[in-house]
């Protein structure tokens, strides 16, 4: 079975539709890339099999025993965020909140995962410094730890590289693939960047005036990639 | 100096004077705690409209001539907080204009309610003193400094057992609830925390000032402080110190002691401000 399934879907807010009867399948291992212009409904797309916010019609399944406290994120930065005092490790520990339930503190062996994922990402050195005063691209490599805390399975990603420059992009996205290759992590990841999308995603899903769900050859020959780079629609 | 000396400890032997002391401790550390929660969560405008919706609930028991009117106070202000909250999540009426709406409505409705119903001819004093706490502090009975330290005890525990989740919550309230956290019922419970710290801190500093006592700690260490930790810990401090040294001014001054608790947290922002500055803890 797939790791998520998503059936007929409507999505929208206060009963206005801005898709409908979107179908796809995400496996064990995929990493799907999802890309449209704005506002057609890629955030709400992941909000939605987020379960942050319930879907107008439609079905979203889970499988292979994937348990809502076995998913990461990585959402957009929030402006609280900016002024935040918070340690590296503080952030990259709160990641284990959602398995913790009741349990007040964190457990010896999840702060031996906090510090395995801290160095994995390559920041052992910030794990003191205070959050708010990190650059872009150290701060979204805290954030990716802290959600690699939460899952070994699937980590979903909301333009994980908005407002990084070209050469912390591209380091961000290596690490991104890393984590798919070798630890074996689904991803699925909104993307501006159709370049990257072709570069690095195993399954393309465009949402818009016209969905596509398929892979990566096929979303290339379609024709939709090219019209959606020609429209000059970006960031 | 052996002067101030020789007259605090006369009034050391006073019960009034130590349970005051006491109890400003109690609220103090209490209503620090959650400063860094509400002033990043933007809940700041809830804790001022909470404080109004006391000041009218207080009107309420002092009309009903309740000899303990706390009990009720602390009702209805637990339901006001729930409601607010609510009302920020899903409503027609935009959260802040429904703070508003309520805040405003309970001052001028326990004001009216006072006016008409006032069981004592000294009216202006009586709501001076809801308002700024110009004189509560020192005449609190054992039972009402009972209360107060049995919720300080109570607030403190949870905060402590809820501390990761209030963190989890604050910093990122999507990651939270995406991985399974429910964020639903920690606001909840942080709802009725500041509910609890909000009726606490009536007895110190009156209701108008309540929000100072809850933001000035937390802003202050923020300035300096550079995990949730170190801030948490030390706005506790700073605000502990700040009652102690407001009640004692207020004592040998004779000055109301709200606003002098306040006038204190007030200088030491600007202190911690100018401290943040110089060691580069915030960035302008």
């Amino acid at each position: 079975m797939a790791l998520i399934t998503c059936q007929n879907l409507c999505l929208g807010y206060d009963g206005q539709e801005i898709l409908h009867g979107l179908s796809f399948k995400v496996n064990s291992g995929d990493y799907l890339c999802i890309v449209g212009e704005n506002g057609s409904g890629k955030s709400t797309l992941m909000r939605t099999i987020l379960g942050l916010q319930k879907p107008l019609a439609g079905q979203i399944l889970t499988g292979d025993g994937l348990r809502i406290s076995e998913i990461g994120y990585l959402p957009q930065q929030t402006p609280v965020q900016k002024d935040f005092p918070a340690s590296v490790r503080e952030v990259v520990l709160s990641g284990f909140e959602g398995s913790c339930r009741w349990r007040p503190f964190y457990t010896k062996a999840e702060k031996q995962r906090a510090e395995d994922n801290i160095r994995s990402m390559g920041i052992e050195h910030l794990t003191a410094r205070c959050y708010r005063e990190l650059s872009g691209g150290q701060q979204q490599r805290v954030l990716l730890a802290r959600a690699l805390c939460a899952t070994s399975k699937l980590l979903f990603l909301d333009e994980p590289v908005s407002g990084l420059d070209p050469k912390v992009t591209a380091e961000m996205y290596d690490l991104i693939e890393k984590l798919n290759r070798e630890q074996g992590i689904t991803i699925i990841m909104i993307s501006h960047d159709i370049d990257a999308a072709l570069r690095y995603a195993s399954l393309v899903l465009h949402i818009g005036d016209r969905v596509f769900f398929g892979n990566r050859e096929a979303y290339r020959s379609s024709g939709i990639a090219n019209l959606f780079v020609k429209g000059g629609v970006t960031g | 100096m052996t002067a101030v000396l020789e007259k605090l400890a006369l009034y050391w032997q006073y019960p009034f004077v130590r349970y005051a002391l006491a109890v400003g401790v109690l609220i103090s550390l209490c209503s620090s705690l959650l400063g860094v929660t509400l002033v990043l969560k933007r809940f700041s405008f809830i804790g001022d409209g909470l404080s109004h919706v006391a000041f009218g609930a207080m009107a309420i028991a002092s009309v009903l001539h309740l000899t303990n009117d706390m009990p009720l106070v602390l009702l209805i202000t637990i339901l006001s907080a729930i409601l607010l909250l609510r009302a920020g999540q899903n409503a027609k009426i935009k959260g802040d204009a429904m703070v508003a709406m309520i805040s405003v409505g309970a001052l001028a409705i326990g004001y009216l309610l006072m006016n008409l119903f006032s069981p004592s001819g000294n009216l202006s004093g009586d709501v001076c003193s809801t308002l700024f706490g110009s004189t509560s502090i020192l005449t609190l009975t054992k039972t009402e400094v009972r209360l107060c330290a049995a919720l300080s005890v109570l607030v403190v525990a949870a905060f402590v057992f809820f501390y990761h989740k209030v963190f989890a919550v604050t910093f990122d309230e999507s990651f939270a609830a995406a991985t399974g956290v429910k964020t639903k019922v920690y606001n909840f419970i942080i709802a009725v925390i500041i509910a609890v710290i909000i009726v606490l801190a009536m007895n110190l500093v009156g209701s108008l000032l309540i929000s100072a006592l809850v933001i000035f700690p937390a802003l202050s260490a923020m300035r300096a402080f550079k995990s949730f930790r170190s801030v948490t810990v030390y706005s506790a401090v700073l605000s502990i110190f700040c009652s102690l040294l407001g009640i004692l001014i207020s004592i040998l001054a004779g000055t109301p002691v709200g606003s002098t608790i306040v006038a204190v947290d007030i200088v030491l922002f600007f202190v911690f401000s100018a401290l943040g500055r110089i060691l580069g803890g915030v960035h302008a």
